[in-house]
């Protein structure tokens, strides 16, 4: 060992003092992908990101899933390096997670969809109903109502999606989408296929049962959107880090959260339960069902959270129905 | 569909995976193995009653008949399987396990039963020998996993006869299917029609129609992955035995 080399090995430390190589491989095969060396240990995985992307433009940063373990938990963007327990060399494992899709698209895609394929239904567009059929009106008011009903909630959540909500995650898979796109759509136009059709059978209570059913699906749209409006506040309020459960606000709408920890939930199941019964028609109480599953499980797991989370969550609460479930 | 690629994720965790403990406890085990001891021995007695029959007949003409009534309870009886998985003592997907036996249980009353003129079709034949010879070696197969005493020929035989039982069964469905169709649609067999109170219409001639066209998609990707369980099982063992 010439002493050239020693000096040279130990000026070259000095100067990398605290710097981190970082080396990506890939989760399944550990096939090394990248190497980065002399990172800042202050850099973020968002940075290591972008400096992944770089090397293989495909693999945007939205689609880079990067861990310490290649079975443990994905590593978020704002992690910093140093504050990781890595050394000097990190080994990053990476997964692909396909392509994705911005939340407001998505959102865009599944609800422009039905919207739109429920009023080709309404005016009766060709080749849906028969030749003779094409275009014409029905003679009930509740068919025209209940367009009415189905569109409005339909730009309601348009209207959310675009200004008032704030997502968490930046994308969704765009396997994801397309399956919700099919089911979403394909729904849409199963019962819009029946209310509009010509063979159409109106209420059986009449009148009383349409007005009865317009008047809670329209308190239950209200109460849905207040719900989102206050979730979206509280989000404001606190900024990411600052983590808080929702509460009941002045609106009365907002009531609901002494009862029940996901109310935009329920409300969303009073409004499909009302415009069943208001149109009284099999498919749209079948949507309703299965929704009602759907946003039950998603409802449970949030409470599920909140419960670990805040150790004051109040204990009347449940998930989705109030007292029952 | 038949059922040589149901249990696959159960065959997984107790061949594949390496002792996984968090099976199910001893009374569990218990009722597990008289289960499948008893559905062992109904698939037994359904496959003695085609030979007895056949025998019997000289044809392969009619034999449904006298096999119809066993097969119903044992086959509908593998609707307990879906309740095994829900309550955790066997380590299965339930909606896997449940479309499974579902669609078994569709073909034996939604189609065999209820559409009387196919029940003299050679194509029930082909689909109840296939389901027959599966269900007797799965079971088998079950049972001495439970008990820990797996012999290799009936580890083989669960996962070589699939490559001809399967395509047997879906042969024989599709053809039994494809024969009900025209019966269905002269009277109206559970279909609903416009108008009605309820607003809604089913049509169960195209109901057929969809369900067989279902099998396209499902069919490969069903029996590709037994065909991948079957590398893994089958040669993952000769790796052990040479060592």
């Amino acid at each position: 060992m010439s002493r050239t080399t020693f000096f040279e090995r130990n000026i070259g430390r000095t100067r990398n003092i605290g710097r981190i190589t970082v080396e990506v491989l890939d989760g399944r095969t550990r096939q090394q992908l990248c190497f980065l060396d002399k990172v800042e240990p202050h850099a973020t995985i968002g940075e290591i990101k972008s400096l992944f992307h770089k090397s293989y433009q495909q693999l945007y940063p939205a689609r880079q899933d990067l861990k310490l373990d290649p079975k443990g938990k994905s590593l978020r963007d704002d992690d910093v390096l140093q504050n990781l327990p890595v050394g000097t060399t990190a080994t990053i494992y990476f997964k692909d997670l396909g392509p994705q899709v911005g939340w407001t698209m998505v959102f865009l895609a599944e609800y422009l969809g039905p919207l739109f394929i429920y009023l080709l239904f309404y005016f009766r567009a060709p080749y849906i109903y028969s030749h003779q059929d094409v275009f014409t009106s029905s003679p009930y008011s509740v068919v025209t109502l209940a367009c009415a009903c189905h569109t409005c909630h339909y730009i309601k959540r348009l209207i959310e999606a675009i200004f008032v909500h704030r997502f968490s995650h930046g994308t969704m898979p765009l396997r994801t989408i397309v399956r919700n796109c099919v089911y979403y759509w394909a729904f849409s136009a199963w019962l819009a296929f029946y209310i509009n059709h010509p063979l159409y059978t109106p209420p059986s209570y009449g009148d009383m049962q349409v007005n009865y059913a317009l008047a809670i699906f329209v308190l239950c749209e209200l109460g849905n959107f207040s719900i989102h409006v206050a979730l979206n506040n509280l989000k404001a309020e606190g900024g990411p880090k600052c983590r808080r459960f929702p509460h009941p606000t002045k609106n009365p709408f907002t009531w609901l959260f002494f009862f029940v920890s996901c109310p935009n939930y329920t409300y969303e199941v009073g409004a499909w339960a009302s415009f069943s019964v208001m149109t009284q028609c099999l498919p749209v109480a079948l949507f309703t069902f299965l929704a009602f599953i759907q946003m039950t499980i998603w409802a449970k797991g949030k409470h599920k959270t909140y419960s670990r989370e805040f150790k004051d969550y109040p204990q009347l609460r449940m998930p989705i129905i109030p007292l029952l479930l | 569909m038949s059922a040589p690629a149901m249990g696959t994720t159960k065959t997984a965790h107790s061949d594949v995976a390496p002792k996984k403990k968090r099976g199910p406890g001893a009374l569990a085990t218990a009722y597990l193995v008289i289960y499948n001891v008893v559905m062992t021995a109904g698939w037994l007695v359904i496959a003695v009653g085609l030979v007895r029959a056949y025998l019997a007949r000289g044809s392969y003409h009619g034999l449904y008949y006298s096999i119809e009534k066993p097969l119903k309870f044992f086959q509908t009886g593998a609707l307990l399987e879906v309740l095994h998985c829900a309550v955790g003592i066997v380590p299965s997907s339930v909606v896997l396990t449940g479309f499974q036996v579902l669609s078994r249980v569709f073909l034996t009353w939604a189609v065999t039963h209820s559409v009387r003129e196919v029940q003299n079709e050679d194509s029930v034949l082909l689909f109840v020998s296939a389901w027959t010879i599966t269900e007797i070696i799965r079971y088998s197969f079950y049972t001495f996993s439970l008990l820990n005493h797996l012999p290799y020929l009936v580890k083989w035989a669960r996962y070589t006869f699939f490559l001809v039982l399967y395509p047997m069964g879906v042969t024989g469905e599709l053809l039994t299917v494809y024969a009900a169709l025209p019966y269905v649609q002269k009277t109206g067999l559970y279909s609903v029609t416009l108008p009605n109170k309820y607003n809604f219409s089913f049509d169960y001639h195209t109901f057929l129609i969809l369900t067989m066209v279902s099998y396209i998609p499902l069919f490969p990707q069903l029996y590709f992955h037994m065909m991948r369980q079957r590398k893994k099982v089958l040669c993952h063992v000769e790796e052990y035995k040479t060592e």
